[in-house]
């Protein structure tokens, strides 16, 4: 804008000006006429005469035109003021600016007489060029920013507003070029720079903030193919890619955490590769360390590098940055687990929000016929699909309405689900036995040396899991067919279930895994004893031999060293999720693709119809498959101390599962037959993901604290604890007091009284959201007596009216006769004075007490849409919720409900 | 915008960000489908904002709205003129209060809008009739028809006018756990 030449600008401005002076006037007649005219109107608020005004002035896209040069030309101008420019510049900004000041001025007193406006009509000619900011008083200037203030909000909130766009972008013109002006007069004289400058700085601060929202929605990825889904599956299918790709930017996050403060700075800055013993690869493993089997395994190689905890050096600081690599690294563990925590809190927090709190049935029918249609369909299948379901959904509930279906044989059912869960249960119990089983023998193979055992019994354990974890849905699946429930019904306790079964096979590796690290800690003791016999032999013969060679220097290599227990954790879950994410592809491929695959091509030469019989082609398993990202998050956050690599994974696999099951979702899966969303909203797999999250901080957290940290691996090594860094840091880096003061604070004297505070706080919260519930429930119910007493009231009032009616009609009926009568005689005249009396009478008492039917259908305004617009339109847009704006205020008669302010 | 030909004005894409819930690439987007339904009729340059308007018959072989059993009604309500003719600014209009981002009371106000079918600022039993109908393809029988209206209505009306008015619906559809995840269209 600024590079434009001025002489240009002048030009525009002056015709610019006149146009704006022609447009005024025009205005201010039309608002003239409407109010002699309509008296009835009620301007609360200046914006909504304005807007009536405007719309008449809106369309030409001449008018639009000029209109935009003017903007331009008062942005020019501000800029100028602000320099201190010229004088006749600001002087026909000035005018500008006043007259619409005085026009705002005028249009918000509340009961505006045509005099006024005439009389500022007159007015607005005269004063061309006498006002100047400095003379507007104080009040003025108050009412002033009051009304910019309002069109700022006005323009925030102008996307939520319900007008046809074309009133929206004409509105927020308007409300723009009076902002810009009026801050201009505002910018304007001596101690209101600072008002400029902060005017300037919001502008810049929203334009950035809007830039900012764009580039953040080009970020997100995979819109559409999201869309795609969407339209082909529907809503809840395309929910688990959300949750997916939801789940990809946590995991973004904490990779960058692990990646930017532990992994990177261990590379860059700490000791080189084979510089000492933890950071080298044994003697014994020399020789295969860099075979495919060993690092497959995460062996060789790769156990020694940043990938695990046992790679990490203790020294205190590392680099020319002094970096404190073990505070990071401590610090790093523990920020990954609060930020979990903080993201899905606040995530289900928001979705409780969103959601309204529709737990109830009353609504049951209106819900199912206003929002059952998902209108994110775009595919015919589906539509197809969702028709069917909608209808029988229908069915259901009006046969449950017709009659509480009674079960015939409650007995049979009754057992018949208590089998189930016998058998459920059985194989809960025999999974978490066989896991427990394999560890052990695992553990046994482990002993023994793994390089004489095949493949299969090196991985036996975490092949074991994901057989188990793909097979034993499954058959829940087929046991629940015995139970006979609702599929909404049958659907949580098959959600429940295999949350149980993954729950505690991840227990039982977690148990497993503890007696392995027991055993560890043994071997570690004799290992340590050893070592330091091997010290002191080393130490002796090189006193004994000669005292004056130098210290022998013994390769890191060979240096004895203890077993590492974090490593072998950290190695455990890293084998886990690849076998688990392996297993979760090769299922993929074979259950869907191969399957879809032998349905399509071998059903020409087959005896029965294979796409629509018996295999079929697939269905997409939401909760399936929403359970197995959440355990496998859990896995992520068990094992991410031990293994900083474990988030990479997890972006790496996330990722690829992204790709590979838009795929195969749109290649050879088909759209489900009833669709159940489960228990409604997100919000449910958000609260088993943070149970998941308790259940899998809690052994690591334990681990941390109780189990004392290897003495010759990782950033931990000599010291008793692992959160001894803490005291560390605090003694040695912080000044004395900080430190006396964090033993203050942590002293029981103040921790304890501060807990109790919190208990305080949470059970008066609580009682607060009670109470909230119980005021909530009565008003429910007051409603419902409200309810049916206006039915009943309705009801009498129409059967009244029936009955005033009758009445008539007969009065009618015999006035007619008696008309008849006198016709034929033609004698009185006062008979038929009385008979036009009682007919008077009739349509008297048709208008005074109607039924409520019939006042409506007088009163309504035709079309609801928005084509044309009653006069009163833009008065019910603010204030009163229960109005639809765009409707006219007088279309609802009967409102006692809704206290409707504006009318009184 | 270098060698490209500009669609919008800075100050159009401005505007329209203003006044929707979309971001400047999905504008941009918006009118490349919107110019897609009518190549001949609609111009490439929005610069001086033509007075053009795409037919309802049109409008409706959108993927996204080809399958909804409420296409002409939702073309309906937002077009301008009532009849189904949309203009841009319409259609930027619709989609943007369909959006994910849209609040629900806004999403309310055009959902009560869009069910309305006779436009008598109330959802009477006619109206019910017709979207029941609509929604299960005339599969159910007309008695189960007027019980589920008049279920729905005895659920929702409060004021007992054996109608729905905007109140009603709103405090129905407030409490509605599927409104907002259903009653969008991502474009």
């Amino acid at each position: 804008m600024q590079v434009r030449p001025e002489k240009r600008e002048r030009g525009k401005r002056r015709r610019a000006k006149n146009d704006q002076e022609a447009k005024g006037r025009e205005r201010d007649e039309e608002e003239q006429t409407k109010i002699k005219s309509a008296k009835t109107t009620k301007t609360r608020k200046k914006e909504k005469s304005r807007k009536t005004e405007e719309e008449e002035g809106e369309g030409e896209s001449e008018e639009r035109n000029t209109k935009r040069k003017k903007k331009h030309g008062s942005a020019k101008k501000e800029e100028k003021e602000e320099d201190g420019g010229k004088r006749t510049v600001k002087e026909k900004a000035q005018d500008v600016k006043k007259k619409k000041h005085k026009k705002v001025v005028e249009t918000s007193s509340e009961q505006e007489t045509s005099e006024e406006s005439s009389e500022d009509n007159e007015e607005e000619d005269n004063e061309e060029k006498e006002v100047r900011p400095e003379s507007l008083s104080p009040e003025e200037l108050e009412k002033l920013k009051e009304a910019v203030d309002e069109r700022k909000k006005l323009i925030q909130g102008l996307r939520g507003k319900p007008w046809p766009m074309k009133k929206k972008l004409v509105t927020l013109r308007e409300s723009q070029e009076f902002v810009e002006k009026y801050e201009g007069a505002l910018g304007k004289g001596k101690g209101r720079k600072l008002y400029a400058y902060k005017v300037m700085m919001t502008k810049k601060w929203m334009k950035f903030q809007r830039d900012f929202e764009n580039f953040k929605t080009a970020c997100i990825p995979w819109e559409m193919k999201i869309k795609e889904i969407e339209s082909h599956f529907g809503s809840s299918v395309a929910s688990y890619f959300i949750f997916l790709r939801w789940m990809y930017g946590i995991n973004m996050i904490l990779f960058g955490l692990t990646f930017g403060l532990v992994m990177v700075p261990e590379a860059l800055m700490g000791r080189p590769y084979g510089s000492i013993p933890r950071k080298t690869v044994p003697r014994a493993e020399e020789a295969s360390a860099m075979d495919f089997a060993v690092l497959w395994d995460w062996g060789g190689y790769a156990q020694y590098s940043v990938l695990f905890y046992g790679y990490y050096n203790s020294q205190r600081a590392i680099g020319w940055l002094k970096f404190r690599m073990p505070l990071s690294y401590f610090l790093v563990g523990v920020g990954t687990v609060a930020y979990s925590y903080m993201v899905v809190i606040r995530t289900m927090a928001r979705n409780a929000n969103e959601s309204g709190v529709g737990d109830d049935n009353s609504f049951n029918f209106s819900w199912k016929m206003f929002t059952s249609w998902d209108y994110l369909i775009g595919n015919p299948e589906t539509a197809d699909n969702k028709f069917a379901s909608i209808t029988t959904s229908f069915k259901e509930a009006i046969l449950e309405e017709q009659e509480s279906r009674k079960d015939d044989n409650i007995h049979l059912t009754r057992f018949l689900r208590v089998l189930a869960n016998f058998l459920v249960l059985c194989c809960l119990a025999g999974s978490g036995y066989l896991i427990y089983f394999v560890v052990r023998r695992s553990q046994k193979f482990a002993l023994d040396g793994l390089e004489n055992h095949t493949w299969w019994e090196r991985n036996e354990v975490n092949m074991v899991m994901s057989l188990l974890g793909m097979f034993c849905p499954m058959l829940f699946d087929v046991i629940s067919t015995l139970e006979n429930y609702h599929p909404r019904v049958a659907l949580q306790w098959q959600l429940g279930r295999i949350f149980a079964l993954f729950l505690g096979n991840l227990y039982t590796f977690i148990i497993a895994l503890m007696d392995e690290i027991n055993l560890k800690r043994e071997e570690e003791k004799i290992i340590k004893f050893n070592i330091t016999m091997w010290e002191a032999s080393l130490y002796n013969s090189t006193v004994s031999e000669n005292s004056t060679a130098p210290p022998v220097t013994i390769h890191p290599a060979d240096v004895p060293r203890g077993p590492c227990w974090e490593t072998m954790v950290g190695q455990e879950f890293v084998r886990l999720i690849i076998s688990d994410t392996m297993t979760t592809y090769i299922t993929l491929l074979i259950g869907d693709f191969l399957r879809a695959v032998l349905v399509r091509f071998l059903n020409y030469c087959w005896c029965w119809d294979l796409e629509a019989g018996f295999p079929s082609y697939s269905e997409f398993d939401v909760s399936g498959n929403v359970l197995g990202l959440i355990f496998n998050q859990g896995m992520i956050w068990m094992g991410a101390f031990y293994a900083p690599c474990l988030p990479a994974l997890n972006v790496l696999r996330l990722h690829v599962s992204m790709y590979l099951q838009c795929w195969a979702v749109m290649c050879c899966n088909v759209p489900q037959e009833r669709v159940f969303k489960a228990s409604g909203s997100n919000n449910f797999y958000m609260a088993m993901l943070l149970v998941i999250l308790f259940l899998s901080t809690l052994p690591a957290i334990y681990t941390i604290v109780t189990i004392p940290p290897s003495f010759d691996c990782g950033p931990f090594s000599g010291k008793k604890r692992m959160f001894d860094v803490i005291h560390e840091t605090l003694e040695s880096d912080f000044p004395a007091w900080f430190s006396k003061v964090f033993s203050y604070a942590s002293n029981p004297g103040l921790v304890l009284p501060f807990i109790l505070l919190m208990v305080l706080a949470i059970y008066y919260l609580q009682s607060t959201s009670k109470s909230y519930k119980e005021a909530n429930v009565e008003l429910k119910k007051k409603l419902q007596t409200q309810n049916e007493e206006n039915k009943k009231k309705n009801k009498r009032a129409a059967l009244k009216a029936q009955m005033d009616l009758e009445e008539a009609r007969k009065a009618a009926s015999q006035a007619a006769e008696q008309q008849n009568n006198n016709a034929s005689l033609q004698e009185e005249e006062t008979d038929g004075e009385e008979n036009h009396g009682s007919n008077q009478r009739l349509h008297h008492s048709k208008n005074g007490r109607n039924p409520p039917p019939a006042a409506g259908e007088q009163e309504c305004h035709p079309p609801a849409t928005r084509a044309p617009v009653p006069r009163t339109y833009h008065h019910g847009n603010h204030g009163a919720p229960g109005y639809l704006p765009g409707f006219s205020r007088q279309s609802e008669p009967r409102m006692y409900r809704v206290p409707s302010l504006q009318r009184h | 915008m270098g060698n490209k030909q500009t669609t919008f004005t800075d100050e159009q894409l401005e505007a329209y960000q203003d006044c929707t819930f979309f971001t400047r690439k999905e504008i941009l987007r918006l009118h490349g489908r919107y110019r897609e339904l009518a190549p001949h009729l609609v111009p490439l340059d929005y610069t001086n904002n033509p007075d053009i308007k795409v037919p309802l018959t049109l409008i409706i072989t959108m993927p996204e709205l080809k399958e909804n059993p409420f296409r002409d009604r939702i073309v309906e309500t937002f077009s301008e003129d009532g009849q189904g003719n949309l203009s841009f600014n319409d259609f930027v209009d619709m989609f943007s209060a369909l959006c994910e981002t849209s609040p629900r009371e806004l999403k309310t106000i055009y959902a009560f809008k869009i069910y309305d079918f006779n436009r008598d600022n109330f959802i009477c039993k006619e109206d019910m009739e017709k979207t029941l109908n609509k929604l299960t393809k005339g599969e159910l029988t007309p008695e189960e028809v007027t019980l589920v209206c008049d279920k729905a209505i005895e659920e929702a009306d409060l004021d007992g006018d054996n109608k729905l008015s905007f109140a009603d619906f709103e405090n129905m559809i407030s409490k509605a756990p599927d409104f907002l995840s259903n009653f969008h269209i991502r474009i």
